[in-house]
């Protein structure tokens, strides 16, 4: 007989587990249903439903909010991979109505305007599982504290300039780094000093990793973007406005596919960066102001 | 090489990967020389012969080792996917079973045998050298599926 009773649905083990198998893959950011049909064909593991595009969302100005769920929905019937939609940091009713509504994981993403100054969505709440966003190692342990099952790194999105998202990813390694052969001691100094809970202060040490899968994003736009943030240990990456922002989607996205299945090797990531047209257009952070960015959302 | 797994992920990305490189082929020589493959969750797909409606709408190329029609996604999104205690039929105790946005096999042919069902769907099942499970054994630590694997 099927025990009912023992069937449990949202446990940490599930939500960690769908993170688990987007790894070595490329999820693409995507506003209708005919361009989640290109994502799938290309070979992205999953694609995340937006009404615009980071790059437009920084253009608009305006408050940017969870997309409507009809788009949501028309892309969710369009393909077969998983779509995961974004909420405003701190908006536990935009991450219920995307939970509602079917989307596969939520991301609690400072590409939208947050609705909460202090504090994120408990997260350990939700059955969907979440990503969220980081700058480096304490703040992807605060995250992963309320229950995110996969980290992002940041970056600076929608401006197509990959260096950002470099910088957390170093932040994030070296730090898991500097943990090996730390005493209990040493490590509740650390866990003290980067605002973040001991008991995963001491997991990620002896792990030499975070506890969920993490991805890079924020900037990435090419094949050797890509392969550049596999290559400093990220398990994927999101690309946002980096592919249909550019002049050839299709060929652009089934290249950064390639990429990261081939990080490592430079003689096919030469092959499948040749002629791919030209890509979205960036924007030098350097000149960006502090509260144009919007790595800075998110606490 | 001895022994294959063909482990969870998205199968649609995973199906199209296999045929742009030679891998494919590789899967499908050591299969047919007898040698063990065990497919978990989107490895269970690939090995199918028949996929249902959304193999179909993703364009799907399955490997087609194993005489067994499956379907996708068959218990719903991902906010329904769950952890349970399974029995099957190689264990003596139940078996932690997780299953993600989990298929299940909704036909199998003469010489396939069904090793384990969950709400009365197949989720387990061998034909001779071939092992599928609709579960990820890879995301728990008791080792004894794996373990009756390398007993084939």
């Amino acid at each position: 007989m099927v025990d009912f009773d023992n069937l449990k649905n949202g446990t940490e083990l599930v939500k960690r587990g769908f993170a688990q198998m987007q790894k070595g893959g490329v999820i693409l950011d995507v506003t209708t249903p005919e361009e989640a049909k290109i994502a799938e064909e290309v070979g992205a593991v999953a694609v995340m439903a937006l009404e615009k595009v980071p790059a437009d969302i920084r253009d608009k100005g305006n408050v940017a909010r969870m997309a409507d769920p009809a788009v949501v929905e028309e892309i969710m019937d369009a393909v077969t991979i998983p779509v995961m939609a974004k909420c405003r940091i701190g908006h536990t009713m935009e991450a219920r109505i995307l939970e509602s509504v079917g989307a596969d994981m939520v991301d609690e993403s400072e590409v939208l305007t947050p609705a909460d100054p202090q504090y994120h969505v408990e997260k350990e709440k939700f059955d969907v599982p979440f990503v969220c966003g980081c700058r480096d190692l304490g703040e992807a342990l605060r995250r992963i504290d309320e229950g995110a099952a996969m980290i992002r790194t940041k970056g600076e999105a929608g401006t197509g300039n990959v260096m950002e998202a470099v910088r957390h990813m170093r932040a994030v390694m070296g730090k898991i780094r500097e943990l090996k052969g730390k005493s209990n001691e040493e490590l509740k100094n650390v866990s003290r000093e980067i605002e973040a809970p001991y008991y995963l202060v001491k997991e990620v040490a002896k792990l030499q990793r975070l506890p969920v899968v993490n991805f890079a994003a924020g900037g990435i736009a090419g094949p050797a973007d890509a392969a550049l943030m596999m290559n400093m240990g990220a398990d994927g990456v999101f690309v946002g406005s980096g592919v249909f922002k550019s002049e050839n989607p299709e060929e652009r996205g089934r290249a950064i596919v390639e990429a990261v299945n081939s990080y490592a090797k430079p003689d096919i990531l030469s092959e499948i960066s040749k002629n791919l047209g030209k890509p979205m257009s960036g924007i030098d952070i350097e000149e960006m102001d502090e509260d144009e960015k919007l790595q800075n959302r998110g606490w | 090489m001895d022994k294959i797994i063909i482990p969870g992920g998205e199968s649609t990305t995973l199906c199209r990967l296999l045929n742009e490189t030679s891998i494919s082929k590789e899967i499908k020589k050591a299969g047919k020389q007898g040698k063990p493959i065990f497919g978990t969750c989107a490895g269970l797909i690939t090995l199918a012969k028949k996929g249902g409606k959304k193999v179909d709408k993703a364009n799907q190329k399955l490997l087609g080792l194993m005489d067994i029609s499956v379907d996708r996604n068959a218990f719903g999104r991902q906010k329904k996917s769950f952890e349970t205690n399974l029995d099957l039929s190689f264990l003596k105790k139940p078996f932690p079973g997780v299953f993600i946005r989990a298929p299940v096999i909704t036909d199998v042919g003469k010489n396939v045998s069904i090793l384990g069902k969950h709400q009365n769907k197949i989720i387990a099942c061998q034909q001779h050298n071939l092992l599928a499970t609709a579960f990820h054994p890879e995301l728990v630590e008791d080792n004894r599926v794996y373990d009756y694997f390398l007993s084939i």
